[in-house]
């Protein structure tokens, strides 16, 4: 069964605590905030990735059956997929 | 033409009367004569019986919600329906400046809303629906008045209470509305719960945008087919579009989906650029835009939707990054500052913006602008930095010789007056108000 | 010394060491909320500290109520542990106790069960926190001479004075915090200030080529460095954060 890892960013206060303990899913970007990498936990991580979510002083991590978590997804994007294909490219 | 009913139709509507041609929500002199010559012109209220019975309709017809979302109506129906003691929410908010179609059919067409409404809550099976406006929208008493005649008709099942959203932009956000609606502060919140679980006082809750529901009114009285018969396969119907010209003029127009923009919007004078979707749209160039229709099939190859149907052409002699940068600056501080991405990342694109919009912008704004793009696109609970980086990044594109000439120390249009409209700056709002 | 009389010293021993741990625990609690860090520990070690340290102060906290309810000496009887007042032994003061233990009890039960009850309910219980503190120094004080005179004194003294600065740090805090409908105003505020550019004065003394000095002038007056790649900001500006509890 795999897990996914799901972030509440209104919860998050970008403590930091995940990224320590799991660094390979989860990445702070320059503002101290949790990046998570998409897809499954790994299965060898998810005991750690338990930790990371216990952790977390905000309760802002979750992690969730991947069932649960298209659910959710779909929640999220429901209402609209993102027509801009990528970043613009400028010439200098 | 005679539109026949589906299989298993309500007693008494065995054969339907034609439905209206375009323009179906608001036809040029409206519908005078209040309830009863809303009535006279379009007949009597079908209510189906019992909850559920509507949903096949319209999921017939195709229609799908014109908030901006275009997410299916028959599938949000039966969510709710699904629930227990569900809540029926009018979505009048239209907090996107740019737009006047609510707006409009609140003054021109309430009974249609309201018809739709009641359809819904029926569908649905609610006892209570809410009809949520922007602030000020009661001046006038056009709502009350009708409710009021309404009322003495007997004509509606489920009472309507009138709501004033709370002023931003973010007002008309689904989760935002609900809370401001259940008291809290009006703020976007975190799903799931979605609110056809959890909204209006915990219950399960169907909120959709005042146009949809006037859409629905009309296709329980004329079917699915009628509705399908403008628009294409694959998005039918119709939607109004606000179109604001290149010489300043603006309208609510009805058009059927796939209809050619160079119809709408009169792109044959100086125009240099065409902002469609709102503030949370795409900026496309003129040219480009000339071949595009209004329907999503057409626009998202391009980068843009069709969203609520603002569109906005941008005369020539203006600039178009002092304009993105003065929406920018707007929806930055539209951010409800509750999550951290959105919080960091829109106040430094927008500040990014004025100085490219500058004289003499460092050559690293652009860089840093597509690195914070990239930092604070889908990270919030809600997607208004989703949305705002949409807009930001389609300008870099569109305007992206007016980019270059302003890292070289020049501006096509220096000094030029505002074209498009901005709220003025306020103090934050309190918070939801009933 | 008989065993009663061991029990009794074991009683006190171990509320000082309670007491002692609890003060650490909200002090830590307190850093947490801050974002603040112990120096050479990783992030997670404060919230961790915190959790474990919380966890050892039930154990205290356990035998200490045990081995008082054991102890011949003074009669408080078990009902007196979770019902204030009813101790035959000073009431009040056992009584405080009491209460104490309470809000340790929903404390620590709702912390465990976290994920469970939700984030609105478990910082609800939570700030119970607050009032759990003094209410087991008052009964420390109040239950037996122990804390009233000698080194015990000064201890408690000391981590009342601990508690009180961080709870002023904590207070000051959320008196500064913008609430979040002010926030993007003060962000945005924040970075325009920090994006304007300075205006060029006039050059002073003979010029050899106007623009070259203007352009250095500019670069060296901003306040930044202008050389492309170097994102200054990042050091001037802060970054936006959440409030903490």
């Amino acid at each position: 069964m795999s897990r996914v890892l799901r972030l509440n960013p209104v919860a998050c206060a970008g403590h930091g605590a995940c990224a320590e303990l799991l660094p390979e899913v989860i990445s702070l970007d320059e503002w101290g905030y949790p990046l998570l990498a998409p897809g499954p936990v790994p299965a060898g991580l998810a005991r750690r990735a338990r930790r990371a979510v216990a952790a977390c002083p905000a309760l802002a991590l979750a992690m969730e059956s991947a069932a649960d978590s298209a659910y959710s997804e779909k929640t999220q994007s429901q209402h609209r997929a993102d027509p801009s294909a990528g970043p613009a490219r400028l010439g200098t | 033409m005679t539109v026949t009913s589906p299989a298993g139709a309500t007693p008494g509507l065995a054969a339907r009367p034609p439905g209206p041609a375009l323009p179906r929500l608001l036809p040029p002199g409206g519908r005078p004569g209040g309830l009863a010559g809303h009535l006279a012109a379009l007949g009597p209220l079908p209510y189906r019986g019992g909850p559920g019975r509507l949903i096949a309709d319209v999921a017939e017809s195709g229609l799908t919600g014109r908030g901006g979302a275009a997410f299916p109506v028959a599938r949000k129906l039966a969510a709710v329906a699904a629930g227990r003691r569900p809540v029926v929410v009018g979505n009048g908010a239209e907090s996107e400046p740019l737009s006047g179609k609510d707006a409009a059919l609140l003054r021109a067409a309430p009974h249609l809303v309201l018809d739709g409404l009641q359809l819904a809550a029926e569908a649905v099976g609610a006892r209570r629906a809410i009809l949520a406006v922007h602030p000020g929208g009661y001046a006038g008493g056009t709502l009350t008045g009708a409710l009021a005649q309404r009322q003495a008709a007997g004509l509606d099942r489920v009472p309507v209470e009138l709501a004033e959203a709370t002023d931003g932009f973010l007002a008309g956000q689904e989760t935002a509305l609900i809370s401001a609606l259940n008291g809290g502060l009006g703020r976007p919140a975190f799903t799931p719960p979605r609110v056809s679980d959890r909204g209006v006082g915990g219950h399960p809750t169907l909120v959709q945008n005042v146009e949809t529901l006037c859409h629905l009114a009309l296709i329980a009285r004329y079917g699915a087919a009628w509705f399908r018969s403008v628009g294409t396969g694959t998005e039918p119907g119709s939607m109004l579009a606000t179109v604001w010209q290149a010489d300043g003029r603006a309208a609510v127009t009805e058009a059927a989906l796939g209809t050619l923009l160079s119809q709408l919007l009169d792109l044959r004078g100086p125009v240099q650029a065409v902002l469609v979707g709102g503030y949370h749209g795409a900026w496309l160039q003129a040219g480009q835009a000339a071949g595009l229709a209004l329907s999503n099939a057409s626009l998202r190859p391009a980068g843009a939707a069709a969203g609520a149907g603002v569109l906005a052409a941008l005369p020539a002699g203006r600039c178009g990054l002092a304009e993105t940068a003065r929406v920018a600056r707007y929806l930055a501080l539209a951010s409800s500052g509750q999550c951290g991405p959105c919080l960091n990342g829109l106040p430094r694109i927008a500040a990014g913006l004025a100085e490219l919009a500058g004289t003499r912008p460092r050559p690293t704004v652009i860089h840093d602008l597509e690195r914070w793009s990239g930092l604070t696109s889908g990270r919030g609970a809600c997607h208004h930095p989703d949305g705002t980086v949409r807009f930001v990044r389609s300008a870099l594109v569109t305007f992206a010789a007016e980019t270059a000439a302003h890292a070289a120390g020049r501006c096509s249009a220096p000094g030029a007056a505002p074209f498009l409209l901005v709220p003025a700056e306020q103090t934050p709002a309190p918070g939801g108000r009933r | 010394m008989s065993a009663d009389t061991a029990l009794w010293y074991a009683s006190r021993a171990t509320g000082v060491v309670c007491l002692l741990l609890m003060t650490a625990v909200v002090l830590l609690g307190i850093l947490v909320t801050r974002q603040g860090r112990l120096p050479g520990l990783p992030r997670f070690a404060v919230t961790g500290l915190h959790r474990n340290l919380s966890l050892l102060a039930v154990l205290f906290l356990v035998v200490h109520v045990v081995t008082a309810i054991l102890d011949p000496f003074v009669t408080i009887g078990w009902v007196a542990t979770v019902v204030p007042l009813a101790s035959p032994y000073r009431p009040v003061w056992i009584g405080l106790g009491a209460v104490a233990l309470d809000l340790m009890a929903a404390l620590v039960l709702t912390s465990l069960a976290r994920a469970r009850i939700g984030r609105r309910a478990w910082r609800a219980v939570h700030w119970l926190a607050y009032a759990l503190w003094p209410l087991s120094l008052a009964h420390s004080l109040g239950s037996s001479g122990d804390l009233r005179s000698g080194p015990l004194l000064w201890l408690s003294a000391a981590c009342a004075a601990a508690v009180a600065a961080a709870l002023a740090v904590r207070l000051l805090a959320a008196a500064q915090a913008v609430p979040p409908a002010g926030r993007a105003a003060a962000e945005l505020a924040r970075h325009e200030a920090a994006a304007r550019r300075p205006v060029t004065l006039a050059p002073r003394g003979p010029v050899a080529r106007q623009e070259d000095l203007l352009a250095r002038r500019q670069s060296v007056l901003g306040g930044e460095e202008a050389s492309p790649g170097r994102h200054a900001l990042a050091a001037s500006t802060g970054v936006a954060r959440e409030a903490g509890r």
